[in-house]
This record gives C-alpha cells, structure tokens and sequence, in this order.
C-alpha cells in the first residue's frame, strides 16, 4: 500500500523548529511532562526577540517552516495570537504551522468567538497550516481519563473540519500505549478517515507512543514497545488509504525504529526538529542533523527529499 | 530463495549473499522465524546477569575501543580480587551468569586470572562463569607457556564455565587490518574457539558489521563460524553486533540502518543452521530494534547486564540496564515466551 502511494520509494522530511511558545498550561493532562503552573519559576512565556531570533536561525538553516505550539496560557487571549502571527509574517517568508485544536479551542471559548471565526482570525493574520496535536486518542473513555479538561473527540474534529472548511491543511495524530484498547485505535482511525473522506483536508498521519518520563501518567501506564509502534503504524497506513502520506516519528522512537517503520508503511521521517521542548521534557532526547536525516533515509533504501509544509517535493538528495 | 529453508536444506555461500542484497526483509522475517519456531518454539531467553571488566588497561589499544586505557593514562583502573569481590557482594539483584572480559594488563600474571576465578567461584559457587573473549586467553598462553588447550584447561579446573564471543568482528583479513590490525588474527580465534570446544568448554561467537567490510566479508565469516560448528558443535549463541560510530576511532561515520540490523539477524538465523541461538544484544541495539529481532529470527536477548562499561564508553545510547520485569515485556509484548535461562541455557529462576 505504501508503495503504491509512493512507488518512487522516496522519502520526505522537513527542515523546520518547533517553537513552544509557552510551557504555562491549564489543562494538566497526566501524560504531559511540559507543562508548568503560572506562578511556577520554570514558566515561560516566549520573548519577541529570542522568536525572532529563532525564526531568522532557522530560515538560514534551510527552515521552511515553523511549528508553533504551547500551552493553555489563561493570561494570553486571541490578540496576542494574531498580532504574534502578524509580527512573523511581516519579518519573515516561512510557514507557519501552529496551534493544535486544544489550542484553538481556548483562545476561541477566551475570545468568546465560534471557531469558525477564531480560525479565520488566525489565518488571516497569518497562519497557514494546523499541527494534528492533541489529538491522543479520539475516544471520549480514554481521554476523560488521561486529559480529562482537555476537548473531546467531537470538539478536535469540529476544529479540524472548520479548518479544512477555510482551505487550511492539517495534519493529524494519535499517541497510544497509555490505557487505550484496540477498539478506542480503530475508533480513532475512523474518526479521521471519515473526517478525510468529508473535507480531504489531512495531509499527514502521524501515530507516536506515549513517552512515559517524567509525567504523572508514566509512573502507572505502560510502556508501547517498538512492535506495538510497527504493529499499529502498519494498521494506521493500511487503514487510512485516504490519507496521502504516514509520518515515522524518529523523535519518540529513535532513527533505527524509525527507519525500520520505513518498511511498515511510513513514507516521511517528520522533522528536523532544531528543538523540541515537548518531548525533551520526558527525557527523549535525540540530537540529529539534516545530515543525520539524509543518511538515515538514505542507508534505509530509500531517497530522501526535503519538503515543504504541504508534502511537495523542494530537493532531493 | 527460501524454499531451502523451509525445506531444511543449508544455504549455501551464493543463497547467503543474495539474502544480504534483497530487499524481501519480511520474506526473511518470516523464514527466520520459521528455522527459530523450529528450534525453540515461542521461547525466547533471557539471564540475570552482571558484567564485570576487571581493568581497561590495556597493552593492545586497538583503534575503535573507546573502553581501553594504557597504564597510568587518566581513567585507567585495574581492581584486586577482593575489589571484584566486593563489588559482587554489593550487586543487589541476584544473578546466575557472571560475564567477565577486560584489557589485557601488561603486569597481570596468569595466576591472577586463575586465583580470580577460583575466588570468585568459591564465594558464589551456584554463578556460571562467562570470562575472556580469545584476544585474552591468546594473551594468558603467552603469559603461562601452557600452550592453547593447557591455559584453557587449567582456567576451566578453576571453575571457568564459557567464553564470550567477543574479538571475532570480521574475520575477512583485509578488512580486519584495516579496523583492529592490533587483535589476533581470525585463524587464531577460530583455533581458541575450537581448542576450547574441544575441552568441553560451550562458546559464544560474534560478528561486528556495518562498517568498512561488504556483504561478502558477512557472509564468509558467517560460512567460517558454521564450517567450526559443524566440527564442534561447541558454539551456543552467535550474537551479530551492530556497529556504532564513536570519536577518534577508524574513519567511518556510518552505522548499520535499523532495516540492516534486521535483516543481518535474519540472514545469520538462515545461514547458521547449526546454532542453537541468534542473540539479539539490546546493549548494542537499543530495546527496539533488539524487541524487532525477535520477528527475525532471534531467540536470546542477553540479560539485565548490570554494570556494562563496554559498549557504553563507545556511546552506545541503550538503558544502563533493564529490569527482568522489562525483559518479559519486551519478550511477551512480541507475542513470543520469556524463559529465563543461565549460561549454558538451562531453564532456571532465581
Ligand atoms: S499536553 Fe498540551 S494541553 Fe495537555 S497539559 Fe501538556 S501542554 Fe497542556
Ligand atoms: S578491544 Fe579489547 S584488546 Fe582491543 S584495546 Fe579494547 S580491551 Fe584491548
């Protein structure tokens, strides 16, 4: 199936930073080691100049895009969003990939806005694509229990459709191995194709594993293993035929897993990940170039090319 | 290509190479797991065990070995016996395999080595003793003038169960001058590993791949390790050993690919039909790749493995150690049976 899709046994990957632009979080999901209370020292709210500065580093490092996400600060309402959109775009010619629907989702109930113009407040000031984050798992059991205050399925799916529905493009994902059964994944997994099947909106799926470190959820949830990862990206790439591309996550798996997922229906290696807060807090810490990239996909069999946002080809190596 | 495997025929040198240059990775998956199925069912073993490396000082320092130091360098350390004693008194999780391999010290005599199996074996006489890969009993026959088989039967006298496997990397000359000119040569590893089988005493057997050498290379040293076995049968596990790039060591950058790691296990599994295991070494893989391998044809995940300095002064990046309670996960997450073993494979709990 994957190659059918992609028989020119090419496989993509982004050059991009993932910016969090505040660890301050309301939401306390159990399997998050991100998160900080307001009044705690390690809070942050990102300063203009060092996003700034981090944006023109990763231009000239090839970036073409910027991932931008955070927590559920209660202090930062919709302008702060938009005017920080509006700032970047006037500076610099990236893309901005940003706000997953938890996001969203707040700065619209704070604005006291529908989505629908919440996102088209966003996109007007400058925001082009959605990040498939907070998604977990799409079954209302599994989330009340791991991230009880965050939107549930119904909620995240609006947020996509209405996003699709205004011509952006997003990604979606899944992150299994906390107190999921195989029911709630083929729930999720149809949830998302069907969504696909309505708007076609999804560029990407990218399924990861709950990295167990340092949140309150790994001290009890077990670990998913590399042959749950192989054994469930399979199924999402077999399950998901209306989704073009199935993304290997090298950043919670590591490169050889990653490369091995290469033969079990993934075709894009994600990202080059200058940094990432998120998933360095758990303890995961990989520390790998494009080069790294480029000659992972590459002694893996298959030929690497740098994309952009909206998987097109940019160069291949 | 896998007919002769699944009719119980040898692949011969020609089978060997073609496996290594196709791309059928789950068609070797799933004859690999045939031959293992075969021979060991759902079982997959796994040991308690404990590494002990008595010195890093080492006269040999050979380029790749992050781990060695030469006398008196900073960092080098050399323990007595009543500090290796010591240390196993402290080890708090019990253990029935002791792996022991070290430098070779340029002021040991060989009664050291004997005096320290025999203490150890007195204090813990229950302990199956793995110790010295042949780079260290080629080095004992020059220190005791017992020739071969006369050092290795007075070390097994004093309570010596098994060698590691270690020292083999690639036994392809060239290539071998080119990565460790400072080790033994293969012909001379093939001959302790003989003498040794021989004396009754079980072996291991490794292979190092994924740096300068070709598929040919892999597969002449894998034809090389089942030719001694056909003679012997004194060989247990061979363990393929993924290599990792480290600083200041030979010029090569790259390291196997995950889908290499693979499917090198499966291609040994397929090729070496004589041995009773493929060792998947998670120290060197990572719990992943290593969990993965059990799909390809493995059958052993080595052990707990405390206190392993090894492979991690080369960066290797895996746990420091795992608990049995997270090999039996990784084993039964697999769908296969976790069988706790000791070193001669017996079936044991602790
Ligand atoms: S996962 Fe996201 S929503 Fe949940 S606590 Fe962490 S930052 Fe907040
Ligand atoms: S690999 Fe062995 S023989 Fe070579 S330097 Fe290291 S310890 Fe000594």
């Amino acid at each position: 199936m994957r190659l059918a899709l992609h028989p020119e046994r090419v496989v993509t990957f982004i050059v991009d930073r993932n910016i969090n632009y505040t660890n301050v979080c309301v939401n306390k999901c159990s399997f998050c080691a991100f998160y900080k209370d307001e009044g705690d020292e390690e809070a942050y709210i990102i300063d203009e100049g060092v996003l700034m500065e981090k944006i023109r580093e990763t231009i000239s490092l090839g970036g073409t895009q910027i991932l931008m996400q955070g927590g559920l600060h209660p202090a930062l309402d919709l302008s702060y969003y938009t005017s920080m959109l509006q700032k970047i775009k006037k500076e610099f010619t990236i893309n901005v990939h940003g706000f997953s629907p938890p996001e969203i989702a707040y700065m619209a109930a704070k604005a006291g806005l529908t989505v629908r113009d919440t996102l088209a407040a966003l996109k007007d000031a400058g925001l082009d694509s959605i990040p498939g984050g907070g998604a977990e798992i799409l079954s209302d059991r599994v989330r009340s229990a791991i991230s009880p205050r965050k939107i549930n399925t119904a909620a995240w799916l609006q947020v996509m459709r209405e996003a699709h529905l205004l011509g952006m493009r997003t990604t979606a994902t899944m992150m299994f191995g906390t107190i999921e059964t195989p029911e709630d994944i083929a729930a999720h997994l149809e949830a998302v194709w069907r969504l696909q099947a309505e708007t076609g909106g999804f560029t990407a799926f990218i399924p990861w594993t709950f990295q167990p470190g340092g949140s309150p959820l790994g001290r009890t949830a077990g670990h998913a293993t590399a042959a749950d990862y192989l054994r469930v990206l399979a199924l999402c790439r077999l399950y998901l035929d209306n989704v073009d591309n199935i993304q290997a996550s090298w950043v919670t798996q590591g490169i050889k897993t990653a490369q091995v997922a290469l033969r079990f229906g993934a075709n894009d290696f994600g990202s080059t990940m200058i940094e990432e807060n998120v998933v360095k807090a758990a303890g995961v810490a990989f520390m790998v170039t494009k080069n790294d990239i480029i000659n992972a996909i590459r002694s893996s069999g298959f030929k690497p090319a740098q994309r952009d946002t909206f998987y097109n080809v940019l160069n291949y190596f | 290509m896998f007919d002769k495997a699944y009719s119980g025929k040898r692949l011969d040198r020609d089978d060997a190479l073609a496996l290594f240059n196709s791309d059928d990775l789950f068609g070797m998956g799933k004859a690999a797991s045939f031959i293992a199925e075969n021979l060991h069912g759902k079982k997959v073993y796994y040991t308690r065990n404990r590494h002990i490396n008595p010195t890093n000082v080492c006269v040999n320092r050979c380029k790749f070995c992050a781990f060695s130091r030469s006398a008196g360098e900073d960092g080098a350390y050399a323990m007595t016996i009543g500090e290796i004693l010591a240390r196993l008194a402290a080890t708090s999780s019990p253990f029935s395999e002791l792996h022991i391999v070290g430098g070779l010290h340029p002021d040991w005599p060989f009664s050291y080595y004997l005096d320290m199996i025999s203490e150890i074996k007195k204090a813990y006489p229950r302990i199956q003793i793995k110790a010295f890969t042949a780079v260290e009993i080629d080095h004992f026959t020059k220190l005791s003038g017992l020739g071969l088989r006369g050092t290795l039967s007075e070390l097994k006298s004093r309570g010596l169960d098994m060698l590691p496997g270690g020292g083999a990397e690639i036994f392809d000359s060239n290539v071998r001058g080119r990565l460790c000119p400072e080790k033994i040569p293969a012909a001379r590893w093939l001959e302790v590993h003989e003498a040794a089988h021989t004396l009754g005493i079980k072996t291991n057997a490794t292979m190092l791949y994924g740096h300068i050498e070709t598929y040919e290379d892999r597969v002449d040293h894998l034809m090389a390790l089942r030719a001694l076995q056909e003679r012997t049968g004194g060989f247990q596990a061979f363990i393929p050993l993924s290599y990792q790039p480290i600083s200041g060591a030979i010029d090569v950058t790259r390291y196997p690919s995950g889908i290499d790691d693979l499917k090198t296990m499966a291609v040994s599994r397929l090729v070496l039909d004589n041995f009773p295991h493929i060792k998947a070494y998670w120290i060197m893989l990572g719990e992943k790749i290593c969990q993965t391998a059990l799909y390809f044809g493995a059958t052993d995940i080595d052990g707990t493995v405390v206190e392993e300095k090894i492979a991690h002064s080369a960066g290797a990046s895996s746990a420091e150690m795992l608990t049995t309670g997270e090999m039996i996960n990784l084993i039964t997450k697999a769908q296969k049976e976790p069988v706790e073993r000791n070193a001669t494979y017996e079936e044991v709990s602790i």
